[in-house]
């Protein structure tokens, strides 16, 4: 890629050091938690210890009766208010707090109001609940059985526990293909439920100034915009109007999508602020976030790959069961229920594909949080990265093989995939070959070979994805019916500097950094003399805000064409201050010139200046612009990503030994950032693929419900990652750039699973499922006989 | 997270914390290095009336060598023991120990008397304390007393300390000639409590042969686990793979673990067998046996 500006202006291309992080490094990051308002007081959750329960009476007497404890808050006193249910993203519905029966551990079941934090707890404490057990729904498959307990009794005329179905593809079409062909596959593959686990919990302040009517709520969300609106919607009928509420997104510690949703916390606070008139602090702890929160993944998929004996793949059939908890409560958009699962044919010329998802209530925490995987890719690539690598078993082929043959060729982009998508741009077949290039992948082979002749277990597995970022499109993408544009608002100052706020809210993508070098690029102003500022919805411009690797794609997108309407105005204002034609003028970085008389030029600093002080008659003064961007259509970054193994036969344990990662995100702005995001997606992909899952007991206990048993890696379980790049440009956006934060954690794991099973498969071991723990693996090797 | 109240002293002596204990009774609890004690309060799976803070006691933390005994004071912090010249030189086992506790800030504060007095059959130090034949010495009301540590870990949670008393030192018979000991720890990730661990410690013969073995089980019970059955089959024998194999798989019968989310008890079982024969075999090698 081309750099255009120097270092000092730190335009496209600069690994430009990242402005937030001196206030990160230093300790002065502002989190929500960081701030302390007058008078304000601390709420605590008293919690369900019944997945399935009904609630035969709350007594807060004794809670009351402590010295601090000013209030305790019931599902009885929101439904005074109609507030003790609300509507999810999906447009479903979800408990604040319950009347009548909880659905899931841990759900909140009263707050208690207090003037510490300690003396909360203590309250919390005193709350006295007696609960009667029913029946506890777990399993999906057993909820769609006829005779089910129904979890969702408050809907009327609701007699099972099915939410949704949604298909897409030719079915008969692609029947037909499974009935010719002459090699067929199939895999049955759990992709377990997960948490974001994000160093920082969730929490709120909520601050109703009884005197003025307004509600500012500070807030770790990843779309204030959004949430502002939907508080709108949710509480005008008492009283909130949208002008008069203002959402505070400040420093966020880590967001992958799990900030999206509202939490009944939110709400409740909000409530208990409205009615006490005190700002209140509610900051959940580690157990209850990783209990309660909404989760990721938890499909069930069932998948079909059909194939020519030469390996060229004909058909693809997915049926998937999607375990939502207790509630849908994902952040698709809205005609997606199943987020892009259909991305599934992957980086394939697939000519037939269907795939079906059906929706199921659990007793469970809302599921389906789009945890850094673009709604649902992460499953998507997963199952088809896996079915491929079976073919290829099946073949006896290399795997790296069946992907070169089979890979959309880079002539036939803008491509049209069997379910609907048009890729914009791809080079696959070079991004792996440079992959295998980089890694050394005969000699790996060869050493395989030679290990596994002594009984060592060693793999080699390789996942080649393609993303599906950028959402989105107004013509498909919306949330609860607001469009899935982006914004950017950007102004300049009298001195050439300037100050741009965005719809997007970062929570450590470093936008402060890279917006200020999209500006830069554009407009030739220092990325360091431009103040970037987001997630505050009474000065920011209203956005959808940041998850699905949208950012980049939207509102940076955004960003470079309000810029370059800037540049249209600063381009009159040039050729006055030049007394020439605009069509006389040239731009090259930071100024524009006199065609043929380049010593005749003026910067952009001394057009600021003028914009101010010495602007044409006829035209307004100042120089600023505002851009809703539309994209016209999604962002497809891709990788290939290979990973070696060794197992221990005596334990089990497998040993990440060298993990290479190719991406391709199109133009880069920041090298160092998307190294970043890449080494953060790759641990965050190995996590579920090695560690990570969250299950249930038969009553809806949850296992693994703090750090003990939730097994984030730490430096010592990540390996030493190896990251390359090819530059395919999108050729629909602004600066030709893709989406990049969810790469990593979608192409990961299945080239870890790959790498385990490619390490057994001389014992004719085809699948494992994930988290791939030591005893799961070593199961495995017992059963086949070669444990240690 | 949020503890339940409690009242908290700051004794600076010995008798004075020993009188506050004893006036408490079974509602006090010494604070040591706290990394156990503070997340059972914390998660509220404990409480405590009392809090008796030992850290401001003069004389609590040392490691010597004297009289042919290693003696390491009762509030010693683990990182102390990883930073210790004689205990990397003549005690390796023990720096293998105290390195794969938990994590290096827990390591700061924790220390080992503490380590040895919550009980915890998932702590590390109980299994090598167990095959070095150590001592641990308690102070009390009246005097102090010596409790060999085959009778000083009672069941789950619970050892032959009174409520009234302190560990105040930890005594280790120094290693004779041609002696080798190791900790083998398998965890699912760094600080994790182990999944299975062992500890073996062997001295050898002019002969080459074995003179005495002791071989212990972190996390395989419901207190720490010293397998005599192993050690037996290792004592008076060459310790080449056919013995070491055996012994190890003696050790692994020892094991009664219950199933967590660590494993099942079966893989458990298994796993104290796998880590018996890699600490026997460290040890062996240590020992200059091969």
């Amino acid at each position: 890629m081309k750099i255009d500006t120097t270092p000092e202006v730190s335009g496209m291309g600069h690994s430009m050091k990242r402005k937030e992080d001196p206030r990160f490094i230093r300790g002065k990051g502002n989190y929500v938690d960081d701030i302390q308002l007058p008078g304000m007081l601390y709420m605590d959750i008293v919690r369900s210890p019944f997945a399935h329960a009904k609630i035969k009476s709350i007594n807060t007497e004794k809670a009351l009766k402590i010295p601090g404890v000013l209030a305790v808050i019931t599902g009885e006193t929101l439904a005074k208010y109609n507030l003790h249910w609300m509507p999810t993203l999906m447009s479903d519905t979800q408990m604040v707090l319950p009347v009548e029966k909880v659905v899931y551990q841990s759900q909140e079941v009263a707050a208690v109001i207090a003037t510490s934090r300690y003396i909360a707890a203590d309250g919390v404490d005193a709350v006295e609940v007696d609960y009667e057990p029913l029946p506890v729904v777990v399993d999906p498959f057993k909820a769609l059985e006829p005779g089910a307990t129904v979890i969702r009794t408050d809907k009327k005329d609701k007699k099972d526990n099915h939410i949704f179905h949604w298909e897409v593809g030719d079915r008969a079409a692609t029947e037909k293909a499974f009935a010719e062909a002459e090699v067929v596959v199939k895999q049955d593959c759990y992709i377990p439920r997960i948490h974001v686990a994000s160093i920082e919990t969730c929490g709120c302040i909520a601050d109703f100034d009884r005197v003025n009517g307004k509600l500012t709520v500070y807030m770790t969300t990843q779309a204030p915009h959004a949430i502002r609106t939907v508080f709108a919607l949710v509480a005008g009928h008492v009283g909130l109007s949208e002008e008069r509420i203002r959402i505070i997104s400040p420093d966020i510690g880590g967001g992958f999508g799990g900030k999206v949703p509202v939490y009944p916390g939110y709400v409740i606070a909000t409530a208990a602020s409205v009615v006490i008139g005190k700002p209140i602090k509610w900051i959940e702890d580690r157990m209850e976030n990783l209990q309660a929160d909404s989760f990721a993944r938890d499909y069930w998929m069932k998948a079909e790959l059909a194939a020519k004996k030469d390996g060229t793949i004909t058909a693809l059939r997915i049926k998937t069961l999607a375990d939502h908890g207790c509630a849908d409560a994902a952040a698709n958009p809205s005609k997606f229920p199943a987020g892009l699962f259909s991305i599934c044919t992957g980086s394939y010329d697939i000519k037939h594909a269907f795939a079906e998802v059906d929706g199921a209530y659990t007793n469970k925490p809302p599921g389906g949080v789009a945890y850094r995987c673009s709604f649902r890719v992460t499953e998507a690539v997963h199952m088809i990265e896996r079915v491929t690598d079976i073919l290829a078993q099946q073949l006896k082929m290399d795997p790296a093989e069946l992907r070169l043959k089979n890979f959309i060729p880079k002539e036939k982009f803008p491509y049209q995939s069997a379910l609907g998508w048009e890729y914009d741009s791809g080079d696959y077949a070079r991004a792996l070959k440079l992959a295998m290039e980089r890694i050394g992948y005969p000699a790996l082979r060869k050493e395989q070979a030679e290990k596994r002749a002594r009984g060592e277990l060693m793999g080699i597995g390789i996942s080649s994805f393609t993303e599906i970022v950028g959402a989105g499109p107004s013509k498909h993408f919306d949330i609860l019916g607001i469009k899935m544009f982006d914004s950017a608002e950007i102004r300049i100052h009298p001195t050439g500097k300037a100050i741009a706020r965005f719809g997007t809210k970062s929570q450590g993508q470093g936008h402060e950094t890279t917006y200020a070098q999209i500006i830069a690029e554009e407009l030739g102003i220092p990325a360091s003399a431009v103040q970037i500022e987001e997630g505050d919805t009474d000065t920011a411009p209203y956005g959808l805000g940041t998850y699905a690797s949208r950012s980049t794609p939207t509102a940076g997108a955004a960003g470079a064409m309000a810029a370059r309407k800037i540049r249209e105005k600063a381009k009159k204002i040039a050729a006055h201050l030049l007394e020439v034609s605009p069509e006389d003028l040239v731009w090259e970085t930071g100024k524009f010139s006199v065609r043929g008389a380049p010593q005749r030029s003026k910067t952009i600093q001394e057009i600021a200046f003028a914009a101010y002080t010495n602007h044409p008659q006829g035209m307004e003064a100042g120089l600023e612009a505002v851009c809703y961007y539309d994209p016209p259509n999604l962002t497809f970054p891709f990788g290939s990503y290979i990973c070696v193994v060794d197992i221990d036969r005596g334990t089990g344990q497998v040993k990440i030994r060298r993990f290479m990662a190719v991406d391709d995100c199109g133009n880069i702005i920041n090298p160092m950032i998307v190294d970043g995001q890449i080494h953060g997606g790759l641990s965050m992909g190995m996590a579920p693929a090695l560690m990570e899952e969250i299950s249930y007991d038969e009553n809806g206990n949850v296992q693994g419900g703090s750090f003990m048993d939730y097994l984030v890696p730490t430096a010592m379980e990540t390996p030493s990652w190896e990251t390359d790049k090819t530059v395919t440009p999108s050729p629909h956006h602004p600066f030709g750039a893709k989406g990049v934060g969810e790469s990593a954690t979608v192409g990961a794991p299945p080239a870890i699973v790959n790498a385990v099973v490619d390490a057994l498969s001389h014992l004719g071991v085809t699948h494992v499922e994930i988290p791939m723990t030591p005893e799961r693996v070593w199961r495995i090797l017992k059963e086949k006989g070669v444990a240690e | 997270m949020i503890p339940a109240a409690f009242d908290y002293h700051a004794p600076t002596s010995l008798s004075e914390a020993v009188a506050l204990l004893s006036k408490h009774g079974d509602t006090a609890k010494v604070l040591s290095g706290g990394q156990s004690l503070l997340p059972l309060l914390k998660l509220r799976l404990g409480q405590a009336g009392h809090l008796i803070d030992i850290g401001r006691i003069p004389g609590l933390e040392y490691i010597k060598e004297e009289g042919g005994m290693l003696r390491i004071g009762g509030r010693t912090r683990e990182s102390a023991l990883e930073r210790s010249e004689v205990v990397r030189t003549r005690y390796p086992i023990l720096l293998d120990t105290a390195q794969v506790i938990a994590d290096p800030l827990v390591r700061n504060m924790a220390t080992v008397g503490g380590n040895l007095a919550h009980g915890d059959p998932g702590n590390d130090h109980p299994a090598t304390m167990l095959v070095l034949g150590a001592q641990v010495v308690a102070t009390g009301p009246k005097a102090e007393r010596v409790i060999p540590i085959d009778g000083f870990f009672v069941g789950l949670f619970t050892t032959a300390l009174q409520p009234d008393e302190i560990v105040t030192e930890i005594r280790i018979p120094a290693p004779p000639a041609r002696s080798g000991g190791a900790y083998v720890k398998f965890e699912r990730k760094v600080g994790d409590y182990a999944t299975a661990a062992a500890a073996a410690f062997v001295t050898l013969g002019a002969s080459g042969l074995v003179e005495r073995a002791g071989i212990a089980l972190t996390n395989a019970g419901p207190k720490p686990v010293r397998s005599t059955a192993a050690e037996k089959l290792l004592t008076g024998r060459r310790p080449d793979a056919a013995a070491l194999g055996e012994a190890a798989r003696a050790a692994g019968q020892s094991a009664t673990p219950s199933a967590d989310r660590r494993g099942a008890a079966d893989y458990k079982k298994e796993m104290a067998g796998v880590l018996a024969l890699r600490a026997l075999t460290k040890a062996v090698q240590r020992a200059g046996g091969r």
